[in-house]
């Protein structure tokens, strides 16, 4: 067609007129970390697997979640998630309920019978097929460090053999929890996954001369991750009459059913184990357990879950009160006031509690006996010391969980022997991997939170159900696919792009590019890239960026 | 056009569905709420209110979420930075441009719009465009549907844009003889309230109180004078056509929702969009989308439609906020703050938006939820 | 066939049978026989596939005919006097997008003082917007002239306005032999768009153009006007041999071969200007007429044939612009720029004012006796104007002028003329 002159014009011409000279600012992509991946003792990456689980790619997301831990339906149960104290939807209405989709991915994996990666398949470490390393190590103790470590060298192409003095694997997590939080069968489950990794468990095996063990076995390596397992007492007067236990004895005689308690027990201690041993007392019969604590609760080092959920079930608490006497069916309980630095000052005053039982949950101390007389290894108030790697002063020697100083929780000690296994492979490839630089933080700050929808009215209760039964009761059984979901769709995904087109559909210049899978020199593309040829640098992709994940950098002129 | 011979109904097999919700499962929405035809993503991460949404159906997802929009206004143009026209002018003809099937044409009034994106020898559109005069938009796309209509080209659609001089003010005539013969156009106006091509002078559709070059902040009486101002939606449904929509560039999904309705229906059509301008409102260019959520959400832009002269529904507020919030983000309302500023007008502008909340019905009934809630 | 019919009308059934897409109407005297008739024969079904628009104003009148010639349409429209000033920034847009509009204007007086009789101001407030301007002299040739604008405009995509002198040919019924249709059909073939509304091939159409072009884009308007002065001869040509009869070209020439004087005008006038030539022939006066056709683009070369041997030519127009003259008088005068002829301008005939052949033979009279001064208003009354530039000059402010050069003619307006 003859087109007039300049009065006409074809399409596609401005694309000549450049306008990414009129900019002052660049936008640019950056990842911040979330505060929940922060906040994970065992590292892991928990905004990419609720990113896969968002979209029902629930083999993904656990597979993303096994990377970091190997014990999803196990953490999803007996976990504090302190992801969830960091999370910024808590600013916005509540928290995202990670550990109730944790425990419901790793429940589907149980479920489904996936299986974990392949030795040799560790996504950060070198790639070597089976246990191609050749290297021998020794994990002294099958409990959540041991088990860590162990799954993680294994997948590192080491040969793991796990030394436990029980019958059964599990260590705390076994022995220490009761099964009304964690039935047995879904950690025997977890745990099980772990052999055809190659791991060997040698149950009922003493470790007494770690050298030695460490000779004979020609292991290059050793985890020590024997627990704290020596209860603390405290010097109660008792007559004949009174019975006094410690909580790890009463739980563990629990799980075999092997224990009489009475009607009337009285449990000593604030911590979690207290509550354990609370309710545990409760489902063995006793009717009105009382907790005995010499502060108040807001200092109470137990979490409020676990208190309200003593509470819920008519356990009773004695708030600043200590146990004079215990003699002839009844404790004599001596009141206290909150001293300065909240430290419990006797009153003199004196009362009486009926009990038949006493349970002691006063914490656990590490035995530190196997590694007294190996050179190097360095201790400290009750602590071994580690580097970063968790090694020991001693070469070859790691340890982690409860026998260092910390944080005693199950998904700390999951979170150490990562770490070690880290530390391991590292000593035996003769490779230091310099750890990776952690990205500045996701806050609050960052996001602009219009964009996230909020749960219909109709969905809510549910959602909250799923929320509050993360850590205590199985009666609700496995968790409703559909809410799990919906759960996971909450994740705001603080400082990490998630794919909302939102930069690609506000600029007003087209001047970002949605990759949406192409293939220039590889894998297919996700996310966007801005075009600079044309970005003006107006800054709106920024902040209506929901999540924060794109900033503003000055162009240099 | 003879007025008999033009349906108010959807053109298109099926129209566009009243209600997208499907039940709850791995890949569909859930949701309690849907609405009057707007089509709502329920927590999907980001609901409906973010541009895409990977976890939607496709058949649900915008288009501008789709990585081969037609991008109906290519990169390249000389709007300023964070233009909100530019923006809501992509927004509105990528939409037609999908519930056309392609076959639009688009007539351009003069203005910023116009001028910065054909000046010779570069233009932005990827679309058929004409631009004639400033007045005389609405008329010019009649003769253009005349056309297609005579040549039995009844699957084109015609868009008639102009900003809001061109439609409250200069092109009204035309506008309205458009709308009194019912002719099969859809009328865009980019409503960024004032003259802001020629240098931010005042419009029939400037706020009162606020600042251009015709209307300074001077004297006891600042800024554009309080009037009935040229309310043009309400205006257009006076005339009675099919229908009349407001929107902002603020919502996308409801732009969209909108634009495409109304590109499928015949007769004579109206959408109003809002889209600040940094450069007239006095607002960092980061903030366009911002400004226009705000206008929203004090109630000062009601968003709504109406067919056949009566509001069928209307955006409801989800996060009030007092009219502070929006104007305090604009130096063209500048002198109302500061000391001593002047709470009296700015009184005023809040009764303004409580009466459009109150005419509007813009506030839910029910409880809500205390997180939607802002500061009143 | 012949028929005796209204001018209008006339004009109507030719406009009908150009198979026009897209009809703007809006009313203005005396331009509303037109589209009234053009209306009649679409509701009939006798103009089929055709949109007849009522548009609320001659600016969407031009309007809707831009967008439906952009959109490929054949569009038409027509107007008048004040109409066509309401439209005046359309007219020139149309020009300048270069779209085939053809529009019918019944030549009119521009007001104030309003006045809906005949004159020429309209036209001549158009002259430079980049319209091709035809005069018809009778009604034959307005309806003639529509065929050939048609034509015309779609061969070199500009717009055509056919002129035709309201009342005296709009509403003068006359034997009229309206274009056979399917001779018509031969003659004018369907509306190829140079450029076009395509979705399929999209284009902007309507840039803005900054200082760096404008000038050549004006340019090359002008000489696209320049192949419309070579093209209107061979539509002209080709009209008389399907239809049989002359209409149209550039110029027309009466007697003018061997004339001293040349009376030189537009439109329905000429007629007169004929018979008075005729009656002055019989008398032994060498006077001859030239009537100008293509006003725009106006015939520079073909004027200067037809007026080089000429002594004096006398143009005799319905339209002067304020302050200086004749306006066809000054385009004459640079057309014969080098050669003998003395170019005088007659002003007659405004707001509707006969021009008599009593009149026009005492003008014929002073030219052939060498006594017409270069500018001449034709049947003016002195008297009274004397009388209102005394009192102007008596009093600062004598009111307004118009009115009270009727308090002295003593008629209400609606008797002039």
């Amino acid at each position: 067609m003859e087109r007039p002159f300049a009065i006409t014009l074809d399409v596609g011409s401005s694309r000549a007129n450049h306008t990414g000279s009129w900019r002052v600012e660049r936008p640019v992509y950056l990842d911040y970390l979330p505060p929940c991946n922060d906040a994970c003792p065992a590292g892991e990456n928990t905004q990419r697997w609720l990113y896969l689980a968002e979209s029902g790619s629930y083999e993904a997301a656990w597979r993303a979640l096994v990377e970091d831990n190997p014990f999803p339906a196990t953490m999803g149960r007996v976990c504090f998630h302190p992801c969830e104290t960091a999370c910024n939807r808590v600013k916005v209405d509540e928290a995202v309920g990670i550990n109730a989709v944790e425990r419901f991915l790793g429940d589907v994996a149980l479920d489904k019978g996936w299986e974990l990666p392949r030795p040799g398949s560790a996504a950060d470490g070198p790639a070597r097929p089976g246990t191609a390393s050749g290297r021998r190590v020794l994990v002294v103790g099958a409990g959540p460090g041991g088990l860590s470590a162990a799954y993680h060298l294994a997948r590192r192409g080491h040969q793991v053999v796990v030394a436990d003095a029980n019958a059964e694997a599990g260590g705390m997590m076994r022995y220490g929890i009761p099964a009304y939080r964690l039935p047995r069968e879904v950690l025997a489950a977890e745990i099980d996954r772990l052999r055809p990794l190659g791991v060997e468990l040698q149950l009922g095996h003493v470790v007494r001369d770690l050298a030695a063990e460490r000779r004979d076995g020609a292991y290059d390596a050793v985890y020590l991750g024997v627990g704290a397992q020596l209860a603390r007492r405290t010097d109660i007067p008792a007559g004949d009459s009174g019975r006094v236990l410690d909580a790890l004895s009463l739980l563990r005689a629990a799980g075999d059913g092997s224990i009489e308690l009475g009607r009337r027990v009285a449990v000593y201690g604030g911590g979690d184990t207290a509550m354990d041993v609370a309710r545990t007392a409760r489902r063995l019969g006793a009717t009105d357990p009382v907790i005995v604590y010499r502060r108040t609760r807001d200092v109470m080092p137990a979490h409020d879950e676990e208190l309200d959920g003593a509470i819920a079930e008519g356990i009773t608490v004695r708030w600043l009160s200590t146990i004079d006497r215990f003699e002839g069916g009844k404790l004599v309980l001596e009141r206290m006031t909150l001293g300065p630095d909240n430290k419990p000052v006797p009153t003199g005053e004196l009362e009486e509690l009926e009990a038949d039982t006493l349970v002691l949950a006063l914490g656990e101390s590490a035995d530190l006996s196997l590694v007294e007389g190996l050179d190097g290894v360095q201790v400290h108030d009750g602590s071994v010391l580690v580097d970063a790697s968790m090694m020991t002063g001693a070469a070859g020697i790691f340890a982690g969980g409860d026998v260092i100083a910390g944080s005693r929780t199950v998904t700390d000690a999951i979170g150490h022997g990562k770490a070690a296994a880290r530390g391991i492979d590292a000593v035996l490839g003769g490779e230091v991997r310099a750890p990776a630089t952690r990205h500045e933080l996701a806050s609050f700050e960052r996001l602009n939170t219009w964009y996230y929808d909020d749960a219909p009215r109709t969905i809510r209760p549910e959602l909250d159900r799923i929320r509050r039964q993360s850590s205590f009761d199985e009666v609700f059984g496995s968790l409703d696919e559909t809410n799990a979901l919906f759960e996971a769709r909450r994740c705001l995904s603080c400082g990490n792009c998630f794919e909302c087109d939102n930069c690609y559909g506000v600029c007003p210049d087209n001047a970002v590019i949605k990759l949406d899978g192409a293939q220039l020199d590889g894998p297919p593309q996700r996310r966007y890239v801005v075009d600079y040829d044309f970005c003006k640098g107006c800054g709106i992709c920024a902040a209506e960026c929901p999540c924060g994940a794109i900033e503003m950098i000055p162009e240099l002129i | 056009m003879r007025r008999d011979l033009l349906p108010t109904d959807a053109v298109a097999a099926g129209g566009t569905p009243e209600a997208a919700d499907t039940g709850a499962g791995t890949s569909g929405a859930i949701g309690d709420d849907p609405g009057a035809g707007r089509q709502r993503l329920r927590f999907y991460q980001v609901g409906s209110f973010a541009v895409g949404n990977r976890l939607a159906d496709p058949s649900q997802r915008t288009v501008q979420s789709d990585a081969t929009r037609s991008n109906s206004l290519d990169s390249g143009h000389r709007a300023c930075q964070g233009c909100g026209e530019a923006l809501g002018a992509r927004y509105a003809l990528d939409a037609a441009m999908r519930a056309a099937g392609g076959q639009l044409v688009a007539v351009n009034a003069t203005g910023c719009l116009e001028v910065f994106s054909t000046p010779y020898p570069e233009t932005s559109w990827r679309i058929a465009w004409l631009h004639s005069l400033f007045a005389n938009a609405p008329a010019v796309a009649t003769g253009v549907a005349a056309a297609m209509r005579v040549k039995g080209r009844s699957d084109v659609r015609v868009v008639a844009q102009a900003g809001d001089g061109g439609t409250v003010d200069i092109g009204f005539g035309c506008l309205s003889g458009m709308f009194e013969r019912n002719d099969d156009v859809l009328f865009i106006c980019y409503d960024n309230e004032a003259y802001m091509n020629t240098g931010v002078q005042r419009s029939g559709a400037t706020p009162s109180a606020a600042r251009t070059a015709t209307t300074e902040a001077i004297g006891p009486d600042p800024g554009a004078p309080f009037g009935q101002g040229k309310d043009l939606p309400r205006l257009a449904m006076a005339h009675g056509i099919p229908y009349v929509a407001t929107a902002t560039v603020a919502d996308l999904h409801d732009l969209e929702d909108k634009i495409e309705r109304a590109t499928l229906m015949r007769g004579a059509r109206y959408v109003h969009v809002l889209v600040p301008c940094p450069l007239g409102w006095g607002t960092a260019s980061a903030d366009t989308i911002a400004v226009a959520r705000l206008a929203t959400q004090t109630g000062l832009f009601p968003v709504y439609e109406a067919k056949n002269g009566s509001v069928t529904s209307v955006s409801k507020i989800r996060r009030v906020q007092p009219v502070e919030a929006y104007l305090g983000m604009q130096k063209r309302f500048a002198h109302l703050f500061g000391t001593p500023g002047r709470p009296d007008i700015v009184a005023r502008i809040q009764a303004i938006a409580d009466d459009s909340i109150a005419r509007f019905g813009l506030l839910d009934s029910h409880a809500g939820e205390p997180a939607e809630r802002g500061a009143r | 066939m012949l028929e005796q019919i209204e001018g209008s009308r006339a004009v109507a059934k030719t406009v009908a049978r150009c198979r026009p897409e897209v009809v703007c109407a809006y009313p203005i005297s005396p331009q509303t026989h037109i589209i009234e008739a053009i209306g009649a024969l679409v509701r009939s079904g006798e103009l089929a596939r055709c949109e007849f628009i009522n548009v609320e104003s001659e600016f969407a009148a031009m309007s809707v005919a831009i967008g439906a010639s952009a959109a490929g349409a054949r569009a038409y429209t027509a107007t008048a006097s004040q109409g066509l000033l309401f439209m005046i920034e359309a007219v020139y847009n149309a020009a300048g997008l270069g779209l085939p509009v053809v529009m019918t204007l019944a030549n009119r007086a521009v007001g104030a003082p309003i006045n809906i009789w005949n004159d020429h101001s309209d036209a001549m407030a158009v002259r430079d917007a980049g319209w091709v301007q035809l005069f018809a002299e009778t009604n034959q040739e307005a309806a003639d002239l529509h065929v050939q604008a048609f034509r015309l405009a779609e061969e070199l995509s500009v717009p055509v306005m056919v002129c035709m002198d309201g009342f005296v040919l709009t509403h003068a019924f006359e034997q009229v032999d309206v274009p056979e249709q399917d001779l018509v059909d031969a003659f004018l073939p369907p509306y190829e768009p140079r450029q076009v509304l395509d979705p399929a091939d999209p284009v902007s159409i309507g840039a803005m153009v900054g200082p760096e072009a404008f000038e050549e884009v004006r340019y090359l308007a002008h000489v696209r006007q320049l192949a419309v002065l070579e093209q209107i001869p061979v539509v002209a040509a080709e009209f008389e041999r399907t239809f049989g009869r002359r209409s149209g070209g550039l110029v027309s020439s009466y007697r003018a071969e061997d004339a001293e004087v040349v009376v030189v005008a537009l439109g329905s006038v000429l007629g007169t200007i004929k018979d008075t030539v005729d009656e002055r022939r019989e008398q032994g006066e060498r006077i001859g007429v030239v009537g100008i056709t293509s006003f725009r683009p106006f015939p520079r070369e073909a004027v200067r044939q037809v007026l080089s041997a000429a002594r004096q030519v006398v143009v005799i127009e319905k339209a002067f612009s304020i302050g200086f003259g004749g306006v066809l008088a000054t385009d004459v005068a640079m057309a014969l720029q080098g050669l003998p002829p003395e170019v005088v301008s007659v002003v007659a005939g405004l707001g509707g004012r006969p021009i008599t052949t009593v009149s026009l033979r005492r003008v014929l009279q002073a030219a052939v006796n060498d006594r017409l001064p270069p500018l001449t208003f034709l049947d003016l009354d002195e008297d009274l104007v004397r009388h209102e530039l005394e009192r102007m000059a008596a009093t600062r402010r004598s009111g307004p002028t118009a009115e009270n050069l009727l308090r002295d003619l003593g008629v209400p307006s609606g008797h002039i003329g």
